[in-house]
């Protein structure tokens, strides 16, 4: 044990010896959850557009007057003709350009029906259906105001209720995918990366030469990261409840415990990257471009998996991060048990088996 | 210049902070010999040697290689001299004769000529059949030589040789230096560090460094004759450790 | 020149030698455009709805109907048991609970108002966010259906409406389709990753191994060096990027509208500018790993401000001011551009300037902080 202990802290050493690398793995996570919560937004403001006034009544001039005054558009270049609204989308000068037809107000007075035309730049479809869905928004609750004291023959009364986020806060799902982000990506490429070191440079024969059994001397070299790993993903979780007010509703230590056992599955998957490759360099390109993406994209994090196709979805299942958010953001914000979620905690005990023996018989072929 | 000086370096010092790694040396090497500069590990041989080869800015002193100033003309020392360094300097992924193809290029040889020159060369050494096997699958020995042959392919003036024998075994060492002494008796200058005694007895002129310092300078007849030694050994521990008794 | 060729030679040779780096130089990526790119959508389809029926007569029936009828959601359970839509929710089975009062028939035909319940997980925000928008627009319509309906079967003039209908007229992606924004957004970050990892990691690569001291002691010129560690990953870049073309255009059906000279012409000068970030890092690093985790932290940044998921519009002022600042944002635009709008050079002069500038400056800064003499 006295042993291990010391191997465990030269691998210390080791890493706080590079405080660039150091620096950048602590600060990383910091930095990301910042962007996430004060830096971007799927909300949309101010965007620029253009009034382009053809009938130029009443209610044309004051339906122009509510778009301005709303928080979500800001007129840009004054435009006349139609035919000029695509040379300023080539630009990016403009988003969309609102066309009040002439005979708009003429058609809603007597028909009860005006029409008014938006032209989108689409080519970004979840903005664009955004826009002209405000725009819509606008318009109706203006002209509801002339609606006032008529009154339909039916009537429903919708009482939307938005359960575990009232706020519709971001955090909710920024900061959980954060956290598995980040542990999947210093656990698994972290180890990778020093146990392949450590190859490329001949020192692995050197320590497998010692009294030490190869189990022990990969634990001795993994320890540290799963520390390092924990640290930040706390760390995370902090800022998440002090900055972001992102609660754990659930069991703390259950939640604790399932964000050892995934940093562990994380672990033997670098493990193995690192059992079938022999250059750093490869490592390192199989964990970022292999991993970080995926675990980004096919976890669930940003986009929802019931979403995709169906064959991404399938190679979703064999994304660890997939399973391993569904489980926090259970705890954390559902306040769920165990009972919930037991069978993902099997997957996840699944994969870390799975990644362990293929190391060991990939490590076995070697030697032998 | 003097006609027939090939290095001539007067009061050269490289300081780290407080360290001074080489301090005031001053010395010549003449045009064909083969100069030892020799020191304990961390004396300041391959400081020294990386100034002289424009790799590293002196901190004071003055120096000419070839007839060209360090501080001002090292492009120009460049294209004059070759170079060998202590760590291993060829490509392991890829084959000896690519490897001759891209330093020769560097220098401005025609591909023809790095060819045959190459081809000379490795005959010589009896290795001309493994012109196109890659350098990861060639023993160590093998190696240095192929070092050396790539670190005076475009005849230079001098080449430098930074402990270029270690690690490898006597039958090699000896190999070795019978090249060195080819590419002498060619015109070449060549300025070798080692920490090896016995082959201090193969330099025409060696440098003692200790401590940053040269402590002794001479041929090996004239060293071992101040120093009262029989061997080089001796020499240097008197010098390294001038307080214990030999 | 000729001295150039030798060094681009052993480049090259370097490269397709190394038989572990060649797919993933050139296999991951295309694979990557391909599965990420369907992988990414906002579009919310199939939404799991539960409904909670207290009423079960002929208009809630119709109302749930309506609701299936949409394409937006699919009915998991019809059921009259609010604890059990509850359980489901919690357990992340259902993402919608709308609750139909006991005498919603009843009340619609009295004129009273019935009160419908609907109850969105909301833990994804967005997610519950248009959910709500579909249901409210769902139950409008029911409502206008009803009136419409009375008004036939009774004969008679409803009260008087004002109605607004905006018709959307969309530009350059008539169909929505999400794919067609985010392929040129994917290529541009693919080409960026393979360009920045690929080159910051080779001169250091050199350093770690010793070669770079030999390389030192020769005559070569700076701007020589420089240039032979960049062209090969220019040419490989260029090449990555033209099989995205083809991708793009084989398997989404995107069709480059504007010119596909400035397309590359933009291109290689990005090109540029992003080997010149890479040898900047791999200048002032010492190991392959530290290069690998500066590069890696910068393209996390860029890409997360590059407006590649989110438009850069959206951000806060301050946040914006710092995009100008990253290449990866300019060059997502000038793709999109070009590729969806039909843009031109001059509609592009802007991205032009600062991309070009850029490149300079790094190209610049990488040759200074490359130094053959050590001080």
């Amino acid at each position: 044990m006295k042993r291990f202990n010391a191997f465990v802290l030269k691998e210390f050493y080791h890493i706080m010896r590079d405080w660039q690398t150091l620096l950048i793995l602590i600060g990383m996570p910091v930095a990301q959850i910042l962007l996430f919560g004060f830096a971007i937004s799927n909300e949309i403001r101010e965007v620029s557009i253009s009034f382009v006034d053809q009938d130029n009544s009443r209610y044309s001039r004051e339906i122009r007057q509510k778009i301005d005054a709303s928080n979500y558009f800001k007129e840009g270049v004054e435009i006349y003709d139609t035919q000029e609204v695509e040379s300023y989308f080539r630009k990016g000068e403009i988003k969309m350009a609102i066309v009040v037809p002439e005979g708009f107000a003429e058609q809603l007075v007597n028909e009860g029906n005006g029409q008014l035309q938006v032209i989108i730049d689409a080519s970004d479809p979840n903005t664009a259906s955004l826009l002209s869905n405000y725009i819509q928004a606008i318009v109706q609750s203006y002209l509801d105001e002339f609606n006032r004291g008529a009154k339909p023959p039916f009537f429903i009364e919708v009482r939307s209720e938005l359960v575990y986020n009232p706020e519709l806060k971001g955090a909710y799902l920024f900061v959980p995918g954060t956290i598995s982000v980040i542990m999947m990506l210093i656990s698994a490429m972290m180890t990778s990366i020093s146990i392949t070191r450590e190859k490329e440079l001949g020192t692995m024969e050197v320590l497998l030469a010692t009294p030490m059994s190869p189990v022990q001397v990969v634990l001795a070299k993994v320890v540290p990261y799963l520390l390092l790993a924990f640290f930040n993903a706390v760390v995370v979780l902090l800022m998440g409840y002090f900055i972001f007010d992102v609660p754990v509703n659930g069991s703390v230590p259950l939640l604790l415990a399932e964000m050892l056992l995934f940093i562990v599955t994380s672990l033997a998957l670098g493990i193995f990257i690192s059992s079938i490759t022999s250059s750093q360099q490869v490592a390192l390109m199989i964990s970022l471009m292999g991993l970080m993406l995926p675990t980004i994209l096919l976890s669930g994090f940003i986009f929802p998996v019931e979403n995709m196709p169906l064959p991404l979805q399938v190679i979703s299942n064999i994304v660890p991060a997939k399973w391993f958010l569904l489980i926090i953001k259970g705890i954390m914000i559902k306040g769920q048990g165990i009972a919930f979620f037991w069978k993902e905690t099997l997957i996840l005990l699944g994969f870390t088996l799975f990644f362990v023996v293929l190391s060991i018989k990939k490590f076995k072929i070697r030697l032998s | 210049m003097k006609e027939n000086i090939s290095i001539e370096v007067s009061n050269l010092s490289k300081h780290y902070g407080k360290f001074k790694a080489v301090d005031e040396i001053t010395f010549d090497v003449k045009k064909g010999e083969i100069f030892g500069f020799l020191g304990a590990n961390g004396a300041g041989k391959s400081t020294a040697m990386k100034m002289l080869c424009g790799l590293l800015g002196p901190t004071s002193g003055e120096g000419t290689v070839a007839g060209f100033d360090i501080y001002k003309q090292s492009e120009q020392i460049k294209k004059n001299i070759g170079y060998m360094s202590q760590k291993f300097s060829l490509y392991n992924d890829l084959t000896v004769l690519e490897n001759m193809i891209f330093y020769g290029g560097i220098y401005g040889l025609s591909r023809k000529y790095i060819k045959e020159k190459t081809t000379t060369l490795l005959k010589e050494l009896g290795f001309d059949d493994k012109l196109g096997t890659m350098v990861s699958s060639l023993p160590l020995g093998w190696k240095q030589k192929i070092s050396f042959t790539l670190a005076h392919i475009h005849n230079p003036a001098i080449v430098f040789l930074d402990e270029p024998t270690g690690g490898v075994d006597p039958v090699t060492r000896r190999d070795f230096w019978e090249m060195i002494y080819k590419a002498a008796e060619g015109g070449t200058t060549v300025f070798v560090t080692t920490h090896y005694m016995d082959e201090a007895e193969y330099c025409d002129r060696i440098s003692m460094m200790v401590d940053g310092q040269i402590h002794g300078l001479g041929s090996p007849a004239e060293l071992k004759k101040q120093f009262e030694s029989t061997n080089m050994d001796e020499v240097f521990i008197k010098l390294a450790r001038p307080n214990e008794k030999v | 020149m000729k001295v150039l060729f030798f060094i681009l030679e052993k480049e090259f040779r370097q490269i397709f030698r190394n038989k572990a780096m060649l797919p993933i130089i050139f296999v991951i990526p295309v694979v990557q455009l391909m599965i990420l790119s369907f992988a990414v959508d906002y579009e919310i389809k199939n939404l799991k709805l539960t409904v909670v029926d207290a009423d079960r007569g002929v208009y809630s029936r119709k109302l749930t109907e309506k609701f299936t009828a949409s394409g937006y959601f699919h009915l998991l359970e019809y059921t009259s048991d609010n604890e059990e839509a509850a359980n489901l929710m919690h357990g992340w089975k259902t993402d919608v609970i709308l609750v139909i009062p006991n005498g919603f028939d009843k009340d619609l035909m009295n004129d009273e108002v019935p009160l419908v319940q609907l109850r969105m997980d909301a833990v994804d925000g967005t997610k519950a966010g248009m959910a709500a928008g579909y249901s409210q627009a769902i139950i409008r319509d029911f409502i206008f259906e009803l009136v419409g309906e009375e008004m036939i079967s009774m004969n008679k003039q409803p009260e008087f409406l004002y109605k607004g209908e905006v018709i959307p007229i969309n530009y350059y992606n008539p169909y929505m389709n999400y794919k067609v924004y985010m392929v040129p957004g994917i290529l541009a970050i693919l080409v960026t990753m393979v360009g920045a990892f690929l080159s910051s990691m080779n001169i250091v690569r050199e350093k770690e191994l010793g070669t770079i001291e030999q390389i030192n002691v020769t005559p070569i010129a700076r701007y020589q060096f420089i240039l032979g560690k960049t062209i090969p990953f220019w040419v490989i870049g260029l090449f990555e990027f033209s099989i995205g073309l083809v991708v793009a255009r084989l398997v989404f059906d995107i069709h480059v509208e504007g010119s596909l000279f400035v397309l590359y012409f933009f291109t290689s000068i990005y090109l540029f500018l992003i080997l010149g970030f890479g040898l900047l890092i791999s200048t002032v690093t010492a190991t392959q790993q530290q290069a690998m985790f500066i590069s890696w932290f910068f393209l996390v940044i860029f890409l997360l401000m590059g407006g590649l998921f989110t438009p850069v519009e959206n951000m806060p002022d301050w946040a914006q001011k710092f995009t100008y600042v990253n290449p990866v944002r300019f060059f997502i635009e000038v793709l999109r551009g070009i590729m969806l709008k039909g843009a031109g050079f001059t509609d592009l002069l802007n991205q032009f300037m600062l991309i070009s500038g850029y490149a300079i400056l790094l190209i610049w800064f990488a040759v200074r902080r490359y130094k053959k003499v050590d001080n």
